[in-house]
């Protein structure tokens, strides 16, 4: 072994973790931080309670980003073909500018704009006077520009502020442009508590202007749309190799590698199957009620769960032919995961880890990590709501607060000549008898062991405190918090950006994220933390040279 | 091709910004922030910006970068967000008890009008501020200028820390403007050799170039240190670097404290280090060592060594105003011809600065502040460059112009070495050109036909 010796906290109580997080926080901040720490065991007639998706204490250095990110960023950004527009100072746009590695396939057309970034660059005088007219311009320019079929904007900060009406200007635009679909968000900064907010607005406005705006029916059987997919460091390929091996058609993706067309057909699929159910189940929700389009939670995120959740989408479709091929495909693909496994599993068994990511990949990633045979001790999200962590049954208990209150919530009503249920109540009702699930997600919580850590919105104090008190044989979150734990003589594995690797999602991935995490918790760099002379300071005797 | 619909025809655009040259001030405030020590930086605005800020500096540094946010609602939005920074003063001090807080804010706060002075001055009336703490604050609204302003915003906000004893220090005031770690380890050790006694503000060096050990440290030991900030007003004189960086802060200092100023280009290249280390002299009344001298001798070697692959290369350059500046005179007194030069950064004496130092170049010269980088590429495209210099976002550009391109200035998100290897003085113009004719040659090995390829160059 070359790992750095550690002295072991092994027998560490939870209970005393928390109370020693909370020891040095101000009274009114332990009390809070006191239902965001959450110790999972299992309680009588009841399973345990998180605070979750309530606003950030001010000074406590938060991992969270802000509403913007969460629409433009996340869910907005990876679409190739869309000019997305940032309508405010130059700083939004910038930071958002190739940052989240949603690779793209730029395609037989070539429309691709991921690699540019779009500013209205709005100075101290369109503060004062309104950035309306230099908005508009700016649509124009952009249009004469590049032709795109679609411009979104996305309002910042002071956009809402100065009361720049952002919907009528595109709406304008649109309608004397012709062949452009021109629409806004009204994602500023300050809105919700976090990136969330940004995913809700993002779903609702994607779902008004573009969603069922192209009724073509595509080729193909099997036909999915995958939600929640944002192809960071090429999973959307990995997984798109699956199902085409498996002969499933994947009308659209939301919205890693995708394009305008893929949103605008999206109804035209028999099943959605939700990958990051946090920043997508909006549009799940909508599809159903609008269009009759089922939804599923898959993950594809561990080979195992790979293989789980193919089998899942055949047995929806229920035909033979398809449920015998994803047999063939999964026997294919495992031998060489598993060969793989097995080698990596003699030098991670027993390994322990933290996760503390976004709002789905602390609870995905435990997959791998169980496969690798390590147990992943404290977990938690930056943004996640209760239902991610305790399962969407709390939903019907779910209060929206104060700062919530403002995200539009729209009303979606079947579509009067093109809702078809896919599967008749009876399908239904015979599939749900053999365990098959509908619109549902059990959360983080029941797939963690009894007496570990869940915590939501860690915090930097936090997370310091975590590892030096449990000593995990590596820690996963983002760029903010890499440095600083790895100066701690700890790995640390992002699991936003993947550290420029990937894939991770299926079979292919799975195999990479192996090899990623034997070569983190085993590599000697964390065995030259101390020189020569501080392993033994005192001379027993001096040298004589003479 | 990446970037495959940008179009050799230029068309005038007047509110549309592609690919920008710049970004917004808060990020500049929170660097300089860091390179005091014991500090924390703070961003009074919604958490998004702190967050963005924060992820930038850590990919350029590959270094733990912290700072805290008041975490803006829309309530705050709407009815201002002075509770929102009480309650982050008193959390900050509690759990990770900085020596100095130096808060700067975004287009939020500044669009509804928070005045940071004004809360400062409630937190310490309700004894928020703990005895012997300080809170600095700099206003660095992301709508005016760029990270560059915010930048000199905060570092003139560091200035305003000076208290003057009536007893001179016998130091000079360093201001190096943004510049790396290593650079600013480089100004100290030139000012060491010429024996002056000096006080650089802000340091990043010791703060973002640090060691791993096993230790965590949110406050390294680096760092400008407050009773520094406090004597700059007793010192002899302030040497200004940049204009856009480092003038605001030197010139407050003059005016307020009668410490006189000069306000110098930034030490990069042959003739801006000669007018650095000359005002070092001077100022200080020493003479130059010898080891200094044969530095610049080296530096001088080299060109004249490598001058046949230089002569007359025309290059193409994107950056910030201050470095821009120095680069382009560099470039100019090796004979190459930088003929397509862009800052993101507004600022009319630019345009005047880089016509000047080009005047007697054989070629047109293309140069815009307020520019980007979709109008360089333009540009590049109807006047083809040997050599492409700027920060990482110009490799979208190399690759698809297939240039040779040297990755210089802020951010660079893909390459090490910047925070440790010096680009100002002679040792950093010998790096500088260095890097300039590594690329050049291993282009010339690469495209070389085999008949004509060469063991010596």
């Amino acid at each position: 072994m070359v790992t750095a010796s550690k002295e072991k906290l092994v027998q560490w109580d939870p209970t005393d973790v928390k109370e020693e997080l909370l020891k040095k926080y101000p009274p009114k901040v332990a009390r809070k931080r006191a239902k965001q720490i959450l110790i999972n065991e299992a309680l009588e007639n009841e399973t345990p309670e998180i605070q979750a998706n309530v606003r950030t204490i001010p000074g406590i250095i938060t991992m969270r980003g802000c509403t913007y990110a969460g629409c433009k960023g996340v869910i907005m950004g990876p679409t190739r073909d869309i000019v997305n527009l940032v309508h405010g100072p130059i700083g939004c746009s910038f930071y958002a500018w190739l940052t989240r590695r949603n690779q793209t396939d730029a395609g037989p057309d070539g429309e691709n704009y991921m690699t540019y970034c779009f500013s209205t660059d709005m100075q101290d005088s369109d503060i004062i006077f309104g950035g309306e007219k230099k908005l508009e311009k700016a649509i124009q320019e952009a249009y004469d520009l590049f032709h795109p079929k679609s411009i979104a904007v996305f309002a910042t900060c002071p956009v809402g502020l100065i009361g720049d009406d952002i919907h009528t200007v595109t709406r304008n635009m649109k309608e004397k442009l012709g062949d452009c679909n021109v629409y806004a968000f009204s994602c500023e900064g300050y809105k919700g508590v976090s990136q969330s907010a940004g995913h809700h607005i993002a779903n609702n406005q994607v779902f008004r202007h573009i969603v069922g705006e192209n009724d073509e029916v595509k080729p193909g059987k099997y036909k999915i749309n995958l939600l929640g997919e944002y192809n960071i460091g090429g999973d959307g390929f990995e997984i798109d190799r699956i199902l085409k091996k498996c002969g499933i058609t994947n009308i659209a993706t939301f919205s890693g590698n995708s394009t305008y067309d893929q949103f605008a057909s999206a109804h035209t699929a028999d099943l959605n199957a939700v990958m990051c159910h946090r920043s997508i189940n909006y549009v799940a929700d909508m599809l159903e009620t609008k269009y009759g389009i089922p939804w599923i939670k898959v993950n594809f995120i561990g080979a195992n769960a790979t293989a789980k959740s193919l089998r899942k989408i055949a047995q929806y479709f229920g035909h033979k032919a398809l449920i015998e091929k994803v047999e063939k495909v999964i026997a294919e693909e495992m031998p060489e995961v598993e060969a793989i496994a097995k080698d990596v599993r003699t030098r991670t068994e027993g390994k322990t880890a933290m996760m503390f990511v976004g709002g789905s990949r602390a609870h995905h990633y435990q997959e791998l990590f169980n496969e690798m045979g390590m147990k992943t001790i404290s977990a938690g999200y930056e943004f996640a709501h209760r239902d991610d962590y305790e399962g969407r049954h709390v939903i019907p208990n779910l209060k929206v607060d104060a700062d919530s209150r403002n995200i539009e919530e729209i009303e979606v009503e079947a579509d009067e000549t093109r809702y078809k249920p896919r599967k008749s109540a009876k399908q239904m009702k015979a599939l749900e008898k053999t365990g098959f699930k509908f619109k549902d997600y059990e959360g983080l919580l029941p797939d963690m062991d009894q007496g570990t850590m869940v915590i939501d919105d860690l915090n930097q104090y936090e997370a310091e405190k975590l590892v030096e008190m449990m000593k995990p044989d590596i820690f996963c979150a983002g760029i903010k918090e890499k440095y600083s734990i790895q100066k701690l003589g700890v790995p640390m594995k992002q699991l936003h950006s993947y550290d420029s690797g990937g894939p991770y999602a299926g079979f292919k991935g799975a195999i990479n994220f192996y090899k990623e995490i034997d070569r983190l918790v085993n590599s000697r760099v964390w065995s030259y933390m101390q020189a020569p002379w501080q392993k033994n300071p005192q001379l027993s005797a001096s040298y004589n040279w003479e | 091709m990446l970037l495959r619909h940008t179009t050799e025809n230029i068309m005038e655009r007047s509110a549309l910004t592609i690919n920008p040259a710049k970004t917004c001030q808060p990020i500049g405030a929170m660097y300089a922030a860091l390179g005091i020590h014991g500090c924390l930086p703070h961003s009074h605005g919604s958490q998004g910006c702190c967050a963005y800020h924060r992820s930038t500096l850590t990919r350029h540094y590959k270094e733990p970068i912290s700072a805290a946010t008041s975490s803006f609602t829309e309530g705050a939005s709407v009815f201002g967000g002075q509770a929102n920074m009480m309650q982050a003063i008193n959390n900050i001090f509690t759990v990770y008890n900085p020596d100095i807080i130096a808060a700067h804010t975004t287009c939020l706060s500044e669009t509804i009008g928070d005045d940071l002075k004004q809360i400062k001055k409630k937190a310490v009336k309700e004894g928020k501020i703990p005895e012997g703490k300080e809170f600095i604050s700099a206003s660095t609204p992301s709508y005016v200028g760029s990270h560059v302003t915010g930048f000199s915003n905060m570092v003139r906000s560091m200035a305003e820390m000076a208290e003057p004893t009536g007893h001179k220090n016998g130091k000079v005031n360093i201001i190096p403007g943004w510049v790396e770690p290593a650079d600013m380890e480089e100004l100290k050790r030139m000012a060491s050799l010429i024996e002056v006694k000096n006080i650089l503000f802000p340091d990043t060096s010791g703060v973002l170039n640090g060691p791993l050990s096993g230790e965590y440290k949110m406050f390294p030991e680096g760092g400008t240190t407050i009773e520094e900030l406090k004597s700059t007003g007793d010192s002899i004189g302030t040497l200004a670097l940049g204009e856009w960086c480092s003038a605001d802060a030197a010139r407050y200092l003059d005016s307020q404290h009668k410490v006189p100023c000069s306000i110098l280009d930034m030490p990069f290249g042959l003739m801006a280090t000669d007018r650095f280390i000359d005002a070092l002299r001077t100022v200080a009344g020493t003479t130059v060592p010898e080891e200094l001298a044969v530095e610049r001798g080296q530096l001088v070697d080299m060109i004249s060594d490598m001058h046949q692959y230089l002569y007359h290369k025309k290059v193409a350059l994107v950056g910030d105003p201050d470095q821009l500046i120095a680069m382009t005179e560099f470039l100019v007194s090796i004979d190459m011809m930088p003929i397509h030069i862009v800052t993101g950064t507004p600022g009319k004496k630019f345009e005047k600065r880089i016509k000047e130092i080009t005047k007697d170049l054989p070629c047109e010269v293309n140069v815009k502040a307020k520019g980007d980088m979709f109008l360089l590429h333009q540009w590049i495209k109807n006047e083809p460059v040997d050599l492409l210099i700027g920060n990482t976002y110009c490799k979208y550009i190399a690759r698809d112009e297939d240039l040779p391109y040297v990755r210089w200035g802020f951010p660079i998100l893909d390459r090490q070495g910047h925070q440790y290897f010096p680009t100002v003085g002679y040792k950093g113009g010998l790096r500088l050109l260095e890097k300039i004719l590594n690329e050049l040659l291993d282009r010339k090995d690469r495209d070389d036909p085999e008949e004509r390829f060469e063991l010596v160059l």
